[in-house]
């Protein structure tokens, strides 16, 4: 489990997040949701070690991870995956070298072990005879995929995914989903995703964390999103055309 | 104006820090620096020998066209272009060329690393980026770039002794007394320890200025800039500071 206590981060006399109180359950996915500009991002940079907030706590199985010895947080990382908002996959390395690198790494496995996890990873996101391409060769859903596969490699406990749906089209975004909650599912991990995909929303969100211009503005899951009486949520779910339709009927 | 001076300095020897701390695995990192002791080596060879050819062709012409009188011998037309090409020309002036080229690679590659957040992706990793990245590179231009001047320096010398041989300005064997006339290897040693240290300011400014980018394409290129004109900037500093040591 990971939680949160009071975090707040400034950048330079702004300030981006107001004491932020929640907690990532494990073995599920947990949403941090909120409008462009409001301190998703920033919250994510901080749980993985990015950024550190000036304030709080940030707490791994009661681990304080920003006032670990260095030595103590590569640990920690080692536990980490993460999906980029851009997948980040290393454009100097094949598929195949990207999925083995972090293998390449933190483990001592001979080779052929280190093969056959590669393809597990790479079949398990439906990823087969891409090995030997460059990421530039892939399609935006296929690269996504590939991080995924990256990130889960050294079987992570904490998998992190910054708008894994960005720039795809719905039914890619359908398939993202369904693999980042069967995943989590799978191997037990605290999955955290960053998103303001409202499909996302009401399809894989566990445990929902709204945060409204740097404060955590609600929190709940899937079964009461649609029904919250919170105004700030209900404008930013129901902002378009084909939701209002939708609220109408509820 | 100042105070950015001095926060600039004072990032880059924490950057140096950063980059100077044990590789996670060994084999990675030699692994990476044969990589990269390949792409800079091989790749600037072709640009480092028609230049020096160039070069070398120049310098004997102009140097013969100077000295045309019966009181200097004609053997001093060898003596100044090696002494030229060896002291001063090829250390400097293909370091400055090795700037341009590998200075601008290092900082592109490492900036576009920056802007897609693959830097971001090893330091969630729990891989320390800087060292990862950017001590390969270091390494590999410490290495690489006096090989390189080594080789132009040969080329610089081909290059003026076929301008002789072309136009008999001087004969070939007067020339080659002269490249031959009080040869130190002491000039050598200066050439290469210069050369050293401008590899070293290239590859770490380059690399800085990549890794330090906070932003997108525009940056990527004001960055790609700003590392050249550092660089070679601390080069020409250097330049007057180690001949001042030395000779």
């Amino acid at each position: 489990m990971i939680e949160l206590n009071n975090v707040s981060k400034f950048f330079g006399d702004k300030q981006v997040l107001f004491d932020i109180n929640t907690e990532f359950i494990e073995g599920k996915v947990n949403l941090i949701i909120g409008r462009s500009g409001s301190g998703k991002t920033v919250l994510m940079k901080c749980l993985v070690g990015l950024l550190s907030p000036e304030e709080g706590t940030v707490l791994y199985n009661n681990r304080n991870f920003h006032h670990l010895a260095s030595a103590e947080q590569q640990k920690l990382r080692a536990e980490m995956g993460m999906v980029f908002q851009g997948s980040a996959l290393f454009d100097s390395m094949t598929i195949h070298e990207n999925v083995m690198f972090p293998l390449d790494m933190f483990t001592n496995l001979s080779n052929e072990e280190k093969l056959d996890r590669v393809n597990f990873c790479l079949q398990r996101v439906d990823l087969e005879n891409v090995n030997r391409l460059y990421p530039a060769e892939l399609s935006g859903g296929m690269k996504k995929r590939a991080a995924i596969a990256r990130a889960i490699a050294c079987n992570p406990k904490y998998l992190f995914c910054d708008e894994p749906n960005s720039g795809l089209d719905p039914k890619t975004s359908l398939v993202i989903d369904e693999l980042i909650i069967d995943i989590t599912h799978e191997f037990g991990i605290t999955t955290v995703v960053n998103t303001h995909d409202l499909n996302s929303v009401i399809t894989i969100g566990e445990t929902i964390s709204f945060i409204y211009e740097g404060h955590l503005e609600w929190r709940g899951d899937k079964d009461n999103v649609l029904t919250s009486d919170n105004e700030n949520l209900n404008n930013f779910i129901f902002a378009q055309p084909l939701t209002q339709r939708l609220r109408q009927t509820l | 104006m100042i105070e950015h001076f001095f926060i600039t300095v004072g990032d880059y020897f924490i950057f140096l820090k950063k980059v100077f701390s044990k590789p996670d695995k060994w084999n990675i990192f030699f692994k990476k620096l044969i990589f990269e002791m390949d792409a800079m080596g091989v790749g600037s060879m072709l640009i480092v020998s028609i230049v020096s050819l160039a070069m070398g062709s120049v310098i004997t012409m102009q140097t013969a066209m100077q000295i045309e009188s019966s009181w200097i011998p004609s053997w001093t037309v060898g003596f100044v272009s090696r002494t030229s090409i060896v002291m001063e020309l090829c250390p400097t002036i293909i370091s400055l060329l090795l700037v341009g080229n590998l200075g601008s690679r290092i900082t592109a590659e490492i900036g576009s690393m920056r802007v897609t957040e693959q830097i971001d992706a090893l330091e969630v990793m729990g891989i320390n980026p800087a060292s990862y990245l950017v001590l390969p590179k270091i390494v590999a231009s410490v290495i690489v770039n006096p090989v390189l001047i080594i080789f132009s320096i040969f080329f610089a010398i081909v290059g003026g002794y076929a301008t002789i041989a072309m136009t008999g300005c001087v004969t070939t064997y007067d020339f080659m007394d002269g490249l031959t006339y009080c040869f130190r290897v002491y000039d050598v040693v200066y050439a290469l320890v210069k050369t050293f240290f401008f590899a070293f300011v290239m590859s770490s400014v380059a690399s800085f200025y990549g890794y330090k980018i906070d932003g997108g394409a525009l940056e990527l290129g004001k960055a790609n800039t700003q590392g050249i004109v550092v660089s070679s900037f601390i080069i020409l500093i250097l330049n007057v500071l180690i001949t001042q040591i030395m000779l």
